[in-house]
């Protein structure tokens, strides 16, 4: 053994490990909530807007980073829109006296 | 903004983040812990921006503010406009918005790779793993833009957006190689030495005509899988711009998106009894109305509301099987409003709810939330098919497939296909709007039956009239 690690082998152990904890949590999800489940992943998806914004910093505007800021807007949509309408709709499914059991 | 972070403190936040984007998910396992999920999903979200937005302190931050409050703005007022029925809409929306966006940053990576901390020119290793990403973003753009279209029923508007599966012979072929074409530039880009735009340009391009050609061929009520596999797309295209540019937290927010998508469509799948690859291939539902013919001279006995009425009011249990018909008749409002009526007088009533019923996973549970229905009255599929036995009346509004007793029956086109056993009650009434078989093109011997009656017309105007009856 020598040398360093390849960055990609890191990134890909980081992969591996959170697909497997997707898996594990998604399974969990009550059906009933798949919908609010489908808004929100939408909302965490648009965390590519950190991809967006990185492209968007260089000082001086370029080609590319006129795409970071539009690329900036177009996550930032879903960041708001995502996380706010599963709000709105986690809202719904808290009225009248919850009783201890869901539909699981 | 403090003084620029180490790439150490850099990294360390974005793993508070990526742990609270599980938590966001690991919240909807009950609806009682959902909204604290959200609020740490909202929580992971600003560390990540403000983070990164610390990074590029020096740059241009004022335009990236200036995109970051029009975008937020926009999403914020669709958010609080949107209808609960077009929930399957917004999110084939958004979807395309997530795959575009990707698409652009890969664009911007290609051509300054050295903005995001990563080598210029791009490493091959990065290279592959952009071009992944791109393809897959630009896929998830496309193809939900067609989604959209087809959820939208803007099918009058635009061909393309037909929600009939759109079919030409030899589109499997095309297909196939056009996605060939697409992996040979995409492996001239990755394996040139300079930054090959050429190649990028054409593959991307590819990637976008495929993204539409995979989704027209897909009809209205596969609906489910295909909102699901796009949600899956958008996950692994953020995840493969992570690779490419080294960053973690994009890597496990993408993973746990795409492994959210692909549950989803494994299990909306399920539910219709076929394979991912058979509803992918699409067409189904093209060769309506062979399966239909034949059907004879079965009466089919039908009733009034007020019919219907007096048998729910004088029932002692009640079930109620909602559908894709109350969703296009808005008719949530009124249900709950009857639901309440008749427990008022005693009546035992519940929900059951098919997985795929409507167009997206949990449609059905979102629009009874909607109309302020508990959730202690409504029951997946599984937890209440053996209650039908025992039940007195079952109401089915706008639902066919999923009510069809044939499932049991071996050689029909659903056979095996989970139903929920509402045959097994002493009446049944269904209302549909006409006679017309159902999405699969069977016809549905529920229907045929003594204990059935029908009550036609708009699920709204039936439910409303069912109300004022049932004083």
């Amino acid at each position: 053994m020598s040398g360093t690690v390849d960055p990609t082998v890191l990134n890909l152990m980081v992969f591996v490990l959170a697909v497997f904890v997707g898996y594990h949590v998604i399974w969990n999800v009550t059906p009933a909530l798949h919908t609010p489940l489908m808004s929100v992943t939408n909302a965490i998806s648009s965390v590519v807007i950190v991809g967006a914004i990185l492209a968007a910093g260089p000082s001086d505007p370029d080609f590319g980073s006129i795409l970071g800021v539009v690329a900036v807007g177009l996550a930032a949509v879903n960041v708001a829109g995502g996380f706010l309408v599963t709000q709105r709709m986690l809202e719904m499914f808290k009225k009248k006296q919850p009783k201890a059991k869901g539909s699981e | 903004m403090a003084p620029a972070m180490s790439a150490n403190q850099i990294t360390l936040l974005y793993l508070v983040a990526s742990v609270c984007f599980i938590l966001a998910l690991k919240g909807l396992s009950s609806p009682t812990s959902a909204r604290r999920g959200n609020a740490f999903g909202i929580a992971g979200m600003a560390i990540a921006v403000l983070t990164t937005l610390a990074v590029i302190a020096k740059g241009r931050i004022d335009l990236v503010l200036l995109a970051m409050v029009v975008g937020g703005t926009i999403g914020a007022f669709v958010a609080r406009r949107v209808q609960m029925t077009q929930m399957p809409e917004l999110v084939a929306a958004m979807h395309s918005l997530v795959g575009m966006a990707a698409v652009l940053i890969a664009i911007a990576a290609v051509n300054n790779p050295a903005s995001f901390g990563v080598p210029d020119p791009l490493p091959t290793g990065n290279k592959l793993e952009l071009f992944i990403g791109t393809f897959v973003g630009a896929i998830t753009f496309s193809g939900s833009v067609i989604a959209f279209g087809k959820l939208a029923g803007l099918g009058k508007q635009f061909r393309l957006f037909s929600s009939a599966p759109v079919v030409f012979p030899g589109q499997h072929m095309v297909n196939l190689a056009l996605a060939l074409v697409m992996i040979g530039f995409g492996a001239a880009f990755f394996l040139a030495d300079d930054k090959a735009w050429t190649a990028f340009a054409v593959m991307t391009a590819i990637a976008f005509v495929l993204g539409v050609l995979i989704i027209i061929p897909i009809g209205g009520a596969d609906m489910p899988v295909v909102i699901s596999m796009l949600n899956s797309y958008s996950g692994w295209a953020a995840a493969g711009i992570g690779f490419s540019l080294n960053n973690s937290l994009l890597i496990v927010a993408g993973s746990l998106v795409g492994s959210s998508g692909a549950i989803l469509s494994y299990i909306m799948c399920k539910a219709m009894n076929r394979s991912f690859i058979s509803v992918i291939l699409g067409g189904f539902g093209a060769a309506e109305g062979t399966a239909a013919a034949g059907t004879g001279d079965k009466t089919v006995r039908s009733g009034s509301s007020e019919d219907a009425a007096f048998l729910m009011a004088n029932a002692e249990s009640v079930i109620i099987v909602p559908g894709y018909g109350l969703a296009v008749a808005r008719a949530q409002h009124a249900v709950a409003e009857m639901t309440e009526k008749l427990i008022e007088k005693g009546v035992n009533v519940r929900y059951a709810i098919h997985p795929v019923a409507g167009r997206m996973p949990g449609h059905m549970n979102v629009l009874l939330a909607e109309a302020e229905v508990p959730y202690d009255q409504v029951f997946e599929m599984d937890d209440i098919n053996g209650e039908f036995g025992t039940t007195d009346v079952v109401l089915v509004l706008g639902a066919n497939d999923v009510v069809n007793p044939l499932a049991y029956e071996k050689g029909s086109a659903i056979y095996g296909m989970p139903v929920l056993d509402v045959h097994k009650s002493r009446t049944v009434l269904v209302n549909k709007r006409s006679m017309a078989s159902g999405y699969a093109g069977l016809d549905n011997p529920l229907f045929y039956m003594d204990k059935t009656m029908m009550v036609f017309g708009d699920a709204k105007k039936v439910v409303e009239e069912i109300v004022k009856a049932i004083d």
